[in-house]
């Protein structure tokens, strides 16, 4: 896009609606120990509603839902003191926006050896937003095999949504304006945990589009 | 990639490591029930071949229809090119009829080049193999089998012939390739060197003095005409066929000779390092360039190179239709806009 216009002074600024997301105003809402203490409620609660967590596969959708869905794996693991399969499920190639920009770099698909076939799958995924990345992923594990069911686990829902999706487990009901960013951050990836809310600089024609992508992940 | 795939020497290191990387993604596929994914859905796909091919063309025929677009078929037998029709009108006949990619084998080299410059169609250009020039899909495709194979154990090294391994994200720095036998009319071996050498490896090409090009000096790579010396050294050899119907003129003396000199026997085989690679594109002449003991050993990729080239094919086209520009980087953008402006304005 027009990324690289501005290359003096406010480097950093520009650089922001690009790779490194709302560094402008953003303030965290969730800081390392409450993500801890998320993703333990949330273990529990897929325990006390799957009976036990028998048949549980957890697949994180790329990027930072394969995080969460390993840590989510480890506490269950910790809770059942049985190992939970636990994999990855790329949605690139069933996005409905694919055709709206350059082709996507695809991630990698990892579905546990034991497959999906009469489990529970529960999908993982760091913010629910508009809906459409979640109905990708459905459409992805219809091409994989036939689950018992199908859940959905977010450590935020901010809401806005586009589609008739809702999450079974979630860790912040986060409302949010739609000029507001949310990011979430991974100490695997991004070297600390943290939720942050920010501000999206206010640009004319940057604003619908860049959610979108947002969204996405 | 720009919009065209037309010669293995556009490609960046990371263009080529994106391909293989997306190819990777794509065999996993594979082992599904379902071999089937829908990112090129309503997208059309021909396959131009004026000259036979029944590998290639299947291998790109699978590759589009398990990304759900739809391919049409058109071989120059049969057709209205047999009635003396023009590149051009076939050109125009399928731009009429809405294709997004055209995959095109040409006994002309530079027919692929021609056919994405020259602003007569408006889709994407795949180079399936042009004259003596280039065969891109097929240097991806033997670049992935190696880094499957000298790339893939999880220390980046050579996985010793357990089995193929996953290579993401790697190149193939230091390898040494062998590629041995008729260069002169190979277009397989330009294109490897040319990829293999972006990649990082090292390629020496062996073949009888009649079977080099004039101007291989040029070329990023070693020339040896002696095979015994540079085996012990190679982390994969590729042996190419000898193509009997190119071989009007006397390149060599006889067969036997050829064999004898450079055919991969059981005995050379057991020269090169142990975890070294076999490799021929295929269709092989048995007891010519290979011999059976070597071509059925599991040193030998000829088969994983077939399964490989579907993957890799798959990559390519998803890379170049399924979003609305390739993700490749626009390493020739000087031509591009050219090219659409001229394509417009009328």
């Amino acid at each position: 896009m027009d990324a690289p216009s501005q290359p003096p002074g406010p480097a950093s600024s520009t650089s922001s609606g690009h790779s490194s997301g709302p560094e402008i105003d953003a303030r965290p809402v969730l800081e390392a120990p409450d993500i801890a203490r998320v993703v333990t409620r949330i273990a529990h609660e897929v325990v006390e509603r799957a009976k036990g967590a028998h048949h549980v596969v957890l697949l994180g959708i790329p990027t930072r839902g394969v995080f969460l869905a390993r840590r989510l794996a480890a506490k269950l693991e910790e809770i059942t003191s049985r190992a939970i399969p636990v994999g990855s499920l790329d949605i690139t190639m069933y996005r409905d926006d694919l055709r709206l920009g350059p082709a996507r770099t695809l991630a990698r698909t990892e579905i546990p050896t034991a497959g999906i076939e009469g489990r529970l799958v529960v999908l993982v995924d760091d913010v629910l937003f508009s809906g459409r990345t979640i109905r990708a992923a459905l459409d992805a594990l219809n091409d994989i095999g036939r689950p018992r069911a199908v859940q959905l686990a977010v450590l935020v829902d901010r809401g806005h949504r586009e589609l008739p999706i809702r999450a079974d487990y979630v860790g912040k009901n986060l409302p949010t304006s739609l000029r507001e960013t949310v990011k979430v951050q991974f100490t695997e990836l991004d070297g600390r945990d943290s939720v942050l809310l920010g501000v999206r600089p206010t640009s004319p024609r940057g604003g619908a589009e860049g959610e979108r992508a947002d969204a996405g992940q | 990639m720009k919009r065209h795939l037309i010669s293995a020497a556009d490609l960046t290191r990371d263009d080529a490591v994106l391909i293989l990387d997306t190819a990777e993604e794509m065999a996993r596929v594979a082992d599904r029930p379902i071999k089937k994914l829908p990112p090129l859905r309503g997208r059309t796909v021909v396959n131009l071949f004026f000259e036979d091919s029944t590998r290639t063309r299947i291998s790109f025929e699978a590759a589009a229809k398990r990304l759900s677009a739809d391919v049409i078929n058109f071989s120059a037998k049969g057709s209205s090119v047999s009635k003396g029709e023009s590149l051009k009108d076939t050109a125009l006949t399928l731009e009429a009829m809405g294709a997004d990619a055209v995959v095109i084998r040409h006994h002309s080299s530079g027919a692929p080049h021609r056919l994405a410059t020259s602003g007569w169609i408006k889709g994407s250009v795949v180079n399936a193999g042009d004259g003596t020039h280039e065969h891109p899909t097929q240097a991806l495709l033997d670049a992935f089998t190696m880094r499957r194979h000298l790339a893939g154990a999880a220390d980046g090294g050579p996985t010793h012939h357990r089995g193929p391994g996953d290579g993401t994200g790697r190149d193939l720095a230091g390898r040494k390739v062998t590629i041995v036998g008729d260069v002169l009319h190979g277009r397989v071996a330009r294109s490897n060197v040319h990829l293999l050498t972006t990649l990082g490896a090292e390629v020496t090409l062996v073949a009888p003095p009649t079977l080099v090009p004039i101007g291989v000096e040029s070329w990023p790579c070693e020339v040896s005409y002696d095979l015994d010396a540079v085996l012990p050294t190679s982390d994969a050899v590729m042996m190419l066929r000898v193509q009997r119907e190119r071989m009007n003129a006397a390149f060599f003396p006889t067969e036997r000779e050829y064999a004898r000199r450079y055919g991969l026997t059981g005995d050379r085989m057991a020269r090169m390092p142990e975890h070294a690679i076999v490799m021929h594109p295929g269709p092989m002449n048995r007891g010519m360039e290979i011999t059976a003991e070597v071509a059925d050993s599991p040193r030998c990729t000829a088969v994983e190179q077939v399964t490989n080239g579907v993957s890799i094919r798959m990559a390519a086209l998803y890379l170049l239709l399924g979003g609305n520009e390739p993700a490749l980087a626009p390493s020739a953008a000087a031509d591009k806009p050219a090219r659409t402006e001229e394509t417009s304005t009328p």
